[in-house]
């Protein structure tokens, strides 16, 4: 974007809604904002705490391992389903249903299966983000080109090989978009896992400072969490764009 | 067309070594009869074109003779054997070239050898040489999305010849590929067929091209498709590449056909 003939370096408008917020929070008008100045200190001072770097491990081992349960339980499930008519149809019901059910709903029936510890976080974590994971995978396998598949079976192409040579790297495009989305809705699932099954992780610092109205502290964990989540994101997306070259051509 | 017939010389099932017998087959889907006790011998070594209008069936028969779909009656035998998949003895070219996208040319043509297990050193090494031969060296890691149709359609004929199956299946491979660029691929293929000693059964709807090509061309009517006519060219075939269109056999053949096919042209 140009403004005034200037070319503005990308998000530049982020440096207009921080003045904006600095500026709510110097007035004073609200305890809940503190300025971001302020925010900012506290970040930096809060990174090296132990509690911290705890909640940081726990959250990144809950969430971690729900997004590889999502990822290798999703992927082959979707391939398949997009491959055999019959999985599709025991299957596709389900997948749909849970796609766009409120899963947080969910959570105290996890909780009384799998108890209050960690299994029951990283299963809310994988619940949130296996399904477009699936979707994404079966669609992909489903816009396939025919005589792709046709090529793979006249050269002779072991179910296995056609699995891991064909199938998987041409559906690869679509699978990445579901694993990025995925990945964000696995966010939400491991913090709202945090917060509703045990008291650990950022869902922790989350309770201890918003109880005791440490609103900076709460901002700044805050932050880094949609830091987190957005850098993911964008790496994954930039993943997808290393491959759209022949995403386009298949 | 008997005249066309004795002229040319028909087709003789009894002295012809076979490399492909097409017997009896039919095909329905569903209520539709695409193809009815069809029957075809293809001799080795040469070069055979299924023309046809469009939907006579053509890519079908290819396709069973391949052993990707099923016939619902009748029998293929390869070399005696009696086929009942797809099989290493046969290899495809295909319309739309089915290129893996995400593999550069030297990968896309050493493909067949790698779902047969070959070693890596030596199937590259055996795709190197077709590379080679089908006149792409240099392009060895190049992506398909960064060649011309003509080229993806040598890194498919690459491909197929690098297994070394006795039967090559190419349907309408050419149709794809810009004009001039098909006149250079047809000379090849020429080439080939004489280098090579396969059997080639080439699908097209080109009767230019089948006749250009072909050692024997079976002429398929559609609804259901049957063999309406095998014409066997004589006098041009030992001849030099530039000279063929221009025999009076070659002109009088499109003509033939062309006056058989056009009553089925929509």
């Amino acid at each position: 974007m140009t403004l005034f003939g200037y070319r503005l370096p990308a998000m530049s408008s982020l440096i207009l809604w921080a003045a904006v917020w600095e500026i709510v929070g110097l007035s004073g008008w609200t305890f809940f904002i503190p300025p971001l100045s302020e925010v900012i200190t506290t970040l930096f001072s809060v990174i090296g705490t132990p509690a911290f770097t705890k909640a940081l491990s726990q959250t990144a081992y809950a969430f971690g391992a729900g997004v590889f349960f999502a990822v290798v339980i999703g992927i082959p499930v979707g391939i398949l389903m997009g491959k055999s008519r019959i999985i599709d149809e025991l299957l596709l019901p389900w997948v749909n249903i849970f796609l766009s059910a409120p899963l947080t709903a969910l959570v105290p029936v996890l909780m009384v299966l799998f108890g209050f510890g960690m299994k029951s976080i990283i299963i809310t974590t994988t619940l949130f983000a296996i399904w477009i994971i699936i979707l994404n995978s079966r669609a992909g396998v489903k816009q396939i080109n025919r005589s792709l598949v046709e090529m793979a079976r006249s050269f002779g192409a072991s179910p296995l090989d056609a699995f891991f040579k064909v199938y998987f790297w041409a559906a690869l495009p679509e699978i990445l978009g579901g694993v990025r989305i995925g990945v964000i809705r696995a966010v939400k699932g491991v913090i709202i896992g945090q917060l509703l099954i045990s008291i650990v992780g950022f869902g922790a610092l989350f309770e201890l400072y918003s109880n005791n109205f440490l609103m900076a502290h709460f901002w700044a964990v805050l932050i880094v969490l949609f830091a987190l989540a957005f850098s993911l994101s964008e790496f994954l997306g930039y993943l997808e764009r290393r491959i759209s070259y022949y995403a386009a051509s298949r | 067309m008997s005249q066309t017939s004795d002229a040319f010389g028909k087709a003789d099932p009894i002295d012809i070594d076979s490399a492909v017998s097409v017997r009896g087959v039919s095909k329905n889907y569903g209520e539709v009869e695409a193809l009815r006790d069809l029957s075809l011998e293809f001799p080795r070594g040469q070069l055979t074109s299924l023309l046809g209008p469009s939907g006579c069936g053509k890519t079908t028969l290819l396709k069973i003779i391949a052993g990707l779909i099923p016939a619902t009656a009748g029998e293929i035998e390869i070399d005696g054997r009696k086929v009942t998949g797809p099989g290493p003895d046969r290899a495809f070219v295909f319309q739309d070239f089915a290129l893996l996208p995400w593999a550069n040319v030297l990968r896309n043509v050493s493909f067949g050898l790698e779902l047969r297990g070959v070693g890596k050193s030596e199937r590259e090494a055996v795709a190197e040489k077709y590379i080679g031969n089908v006149g792409l060296s240099g392009f060895e890691k190049a992506y398909p999305h960064e060649l011309s149709g003509g080229m993806r359609q040598r890194v498919g004929l690459a491909r197929a010849l690098s297994v070394d199956a006795q039967v090559l299946l190419l349907d309408e491979p050419f149709s794809a590929v810009d004009e001039q660029n098909r006149r250079k691929f047809q000379e090849d293929l020429l080439a080939l067929v004489r280098n090579e000693n396969k059997t080639f059964i080439f699908v097209t709807h080109s009767i230019e091209e089948a006749v250009y090509i072909s050692d024997q061309i079976a002429i398929l009517l559609p609804r259901p498709s049957r063999v309406s006519e095998i014409i066997r060219p004589t006098s041009f075939r030992g001849t030099k590449a530039d000279n063929i269109r221009r025999s009076p056999e070659y002109l009088d053949i499109v003509d033939q056909i062309w006056a058989s096919l056009r009553n089925y042209v929509e």
